[in-house]
């Protein structure tokens, strides 16, 4: 391929993310400390103003995707907005945000008795313009309720965390990227004895036109630290309908 | 017009109070008593103490060698102030401008009142039995000056009307007393003889002022009507209200949400008016039949939003039953607060935690979800993972002490410590495994012990000693044991948390 045709393919590539929303960075867009894991994004810039979800299994999965959720919101809010953390189901301890930049008394809990309003309110709150992000603790959505969380997203510019422990289906929806955060064992510097900094096994299992993949990711000294480069996930398998 | 005063004098004014509460006592000699220098001294008698000779100033123990049986009730500070304000607001069906005389007496100024009840005799006679009625001793005058009036009240005659310009001729009767002067100068006036207001009321003023100093002037010619003199009225607080009468009965959601936004745009730019804005506010929708429809909103920072408020009833028109109809609505504001004017940002930054935009938010979800889902926590200075935190409801307030970060704390807490089973090693060493719904951990590192002492003088209990553990596969928990070891009985362990 010349390389003629190669700037002609790059060009449309941009027009078409530019179609989808995508903007090329600027000096609006919040600098999340990612490093090499935000090439996996669309224009290398992680997408704010849309929808992410968070999958979790178990307990430990959930502690270490709020670890994770933690350390973005505490770069979205740097810019001085609250956040509202909305839940039914909420053990989230609000001293450790502390930890990952958050100031805590600037997060407004809101505690729900059912899934149903958990939505609604969520829906609301990403109405919202100018608020930092809206996390949620959501177990199951539908696409239609996607829809409309996203589309809520769209006009306010929100940045929207779906939490899902332990979903009963895992739908597809409309989110601009999939993450599954795993616990992984710490190293502690220098050979010291002890527990050493959080890290995670950080996998964007979907990402709308960027390139899914996993990273181990350390959260060292009020920043993300990524430890290793992309390790490209095992292509799911794909069951192809004949005939 | 020519003015008209009346003064009220209550000379039993707290003990009347007490009798009106317990009417066992009304017969019986009592005092209200304070202490005063280690002893008790009166400040109030019952008319049947005083009927025996004990009158206020006197000590409880002199009072005691008269009446064995005599009941002391303890003084309320401020009782006396409050009671006269409560019947200060009660006179404003006489006239609008009621004003508290303290110690024991309310001064109105009925310009142009009397004529409403036929007159001023019948109007003092209607003040003065209702008063009566309740229980209350009064002595009642009506004047052209205050000054007459308040002299009248309590040296004249019980109920006595004095028409304007027959001051002098009233006054002339009373003792000095009347002229509500210093106890200084009462004290003068009684050397010298001077017993009666006649006896110096046509003296030269020059001698008067030399002699008794310019106030006896000022009292004389306030009560004769040449000075003027003003009263400090009780003003009524204003009620948020706005009423809606229908001409025919609303049945309707529609019809229901066309009268709220009328009355709130009414009620909202009265509000603007006077720099407010509503924290409740509360519709009462009068049906037909006679009942009371009720629905309530709440907003987190006053507002006089229309439409803000509006969209806060919008889901609760739903639960008014109109029935057959609804003839009359109500929108009250019973919490009102003072709204500061907000500046206009032309970028807006952020949506913080003072903007309108996030109270606004919570104004709707605490319309559906009920106030108390949503809340901010501010630390405490307590180490008690329990403890160290405080839900507050309200976006303003500001923590008093920084958020600690010198021991990390898991980012998800169990609501409440849950018992695993673990073995250790040796004491005051992390466990090796342990074991939490089945699974087993081994544990590979751990941070510990850090010990929480609990807060004997909150809560009585054994400490706790926390360790962070992490497993074979990287799973970080918070575990701790209570108590201390001891030989007979194996130490209890408890997950508490997870790590990120």
């Amino acid at each position: 391929m010349s390389a003629a045709k190669k700037a002609i393919i790059e060009q449309l590539q941009q027009e078409l993310l530019l179609l989808h929303g995508f903007k090329p960075p600027s000096n609006t867009t919040v600098q999340m400390g990612l490093g090499a894991l935000e090439k996996a994004f669309p224009n290398a810039v992680f997408p704010t103003g849309a929808i992410h979800e968070f999958l979790s299994d178990a307990v430990e999965h959930t502690a270490a995707t709020g670890g994770f959720v933690a350390g973005l919101l505490g770069h979205l809010m740097q810019r001085g907005g609250a956040c509202i953390w909305i839940s039914a189901t909420r053990t989230l301890f609000p001293p450790a945000l502390k930890a990952f930049g958050v100031i805590p008394d600037q997060v407004v809990f809101v505690d729900l008795q059912r899934e149903k309003d958990v939505l609604w309110a969520t829906e609301e709150a990403l109405k919202c313009e100018g608020l930092a992000a809206v996390v949620a603790e959501l177990k199951d959505i539908s696409f239609t309720a996607s829809r409309r969380l996203q589309l809520a997203t769209e006009q306010s510019r929100v940045t929207g965390f779906l939490l899902r422990h332990q979903p009963r289906d895992l739908n597809a929806i409309a989110c601009v990227a999939r993450w599954r955060i795993t616990p992984l064992a710490s190293m502690a510097d220098n050979g010291m004895p002890g527990v050493g900094f959080p890290r995670w096994q950080v996998g964007l299992v979907k990402v709308r036109n960027g390139k899914p993949g996993a990273w181990q990711v350390e959260w060292a000294a009020n920043r993300f630290r990524v430890i290793t480069e992309n390790t490209a996930l095992p292509n799911p398998v794909r069951i192809r309908k004949i005939g | 017009m020519a003015k008209r005063f009346v003064a009220i004098w209550f000379p039993h004014l707290l003990t009347d109070w007490l009798v009106i509460r317990r009417p066992e006592l009304q017969h019986l000699p009592f005092v209200v008593a304070a202490p005063d220098h280690g002893r008790l001294v009166i400040t109030a008698a019952s008319k049947t103490a005083q009927a025996q000779g004990i009158h206020a100033g006197a000590v409880v123990a002199d009072a005691r060698a008269l009446i064995p049986d005599l009941q002391v009730f303890n003084n309320r500070p401020g009782l006396a102030a409050q009671l006269l304000s409560a019947l200060c607001k009660w006179c404003i069906r006489f006239t609008p401008t009621a004003a508290a005389d303290l110690p024991d007496g309310l001064l109105l100024d009925a310009s142009g009142c009397a004529h409403l009840w036929g007159g001023e005799a019948p109007y003092l006679d209607d003040i003065a039995a209702r008063l009566k009625a309740y229980g209350y001793h009064i002595r009642i005058a009506m004047a052209g000056t205050i000054g007459a009036a308040w002299a009248a009240a309590r040296y004249g005659q019980p109920v006595s009307v004095i028409h304007s310009g027959h001051e002098a001729r009233t006054l002339s009767a009373l003792p000095p007393a009347a002229l509500r002067l210093d106890p200084l100068i009462l004290e003068r006036l009684q050397k010298l003889g001077l017993s009666r207001i006649s006896t110096f009321i046509e003296m030269p003023r020059a001698v008067l002022r030399r002699r008794f100093g310019p106030e006896l002037l000022y009292r004389l010619d306030q009560a004769l009507g040449r000075e003027d003199e003003a009263l400090q009225p009780l003003e009524p607080v204003q009620p948020w209200q706005e009423r809606l009468p229908c001409l025919e009965p609303i049945l309707t959601a529609t019809g229901i949400g066309i009268a709220l936004e009328r009355l709130l745009t009414v009620l909202c730019s009265s509000l603007q008016q006077k720099g407010k804005g509503l924290r409740t506010a509360v519709l009462k929708a009068y049906r037909l039949d006679g009942k009371i429809e009720q629905v309530q909103a709440g907003t987190h920072r006053a507002s006089h939003n229309v439409a803000h408020l509006l969209k806060l009833f919008e889901h609760k028109i739903a639960a008014i039953e109109p029935d057959l109809g609804i003839e009359l609505f109500i929108l009250e504001a019973p919490d009102v607060e003072d709204v500061a004017p907000q500046q206009e940002t032309l970028w807006t930054t952020g949506c913080s935690l003072e903007s309108i935009g996030l109270a606004q938010l919570a104004d709707r979800l605490a319309g559906k979800a009920g106030a108390p889902a949503i809340r901010r926590y501010l630390p405490l200075p307590h180490y008690w993972p329990e403890r160290s935190i405080q839900a507050t409801a309200s976006f303003t307030e500001k923590p008093v002490t920084g958020w600690p970060t010198d021991h990390p704390r898991p980012i998800q807490l169990l609501p409440r410590p849950e018992p695993v089973e673990v073995s250790a090693p040796i004491p005051d060493y992390p466990p090796m495994l342990f074991r939490y719904k089945g699974a087993l951990h081994n544990i590979k590192k751990a941070d510990g012990p850090e010990r929480i002492e609990q807060e004997w003088w909150l809560e009585a209990g054994p400490h706790r000693d926390y360790y962070i553990v992490e497993d074979e596969a990287g799973r970080r928990y918070w575990l701790f044991r209570l108590g201390h070891y001891s030989g007979s009985e194996p130490p209890r362990w408890f997950i508490h948390g997870f790590f990120a």
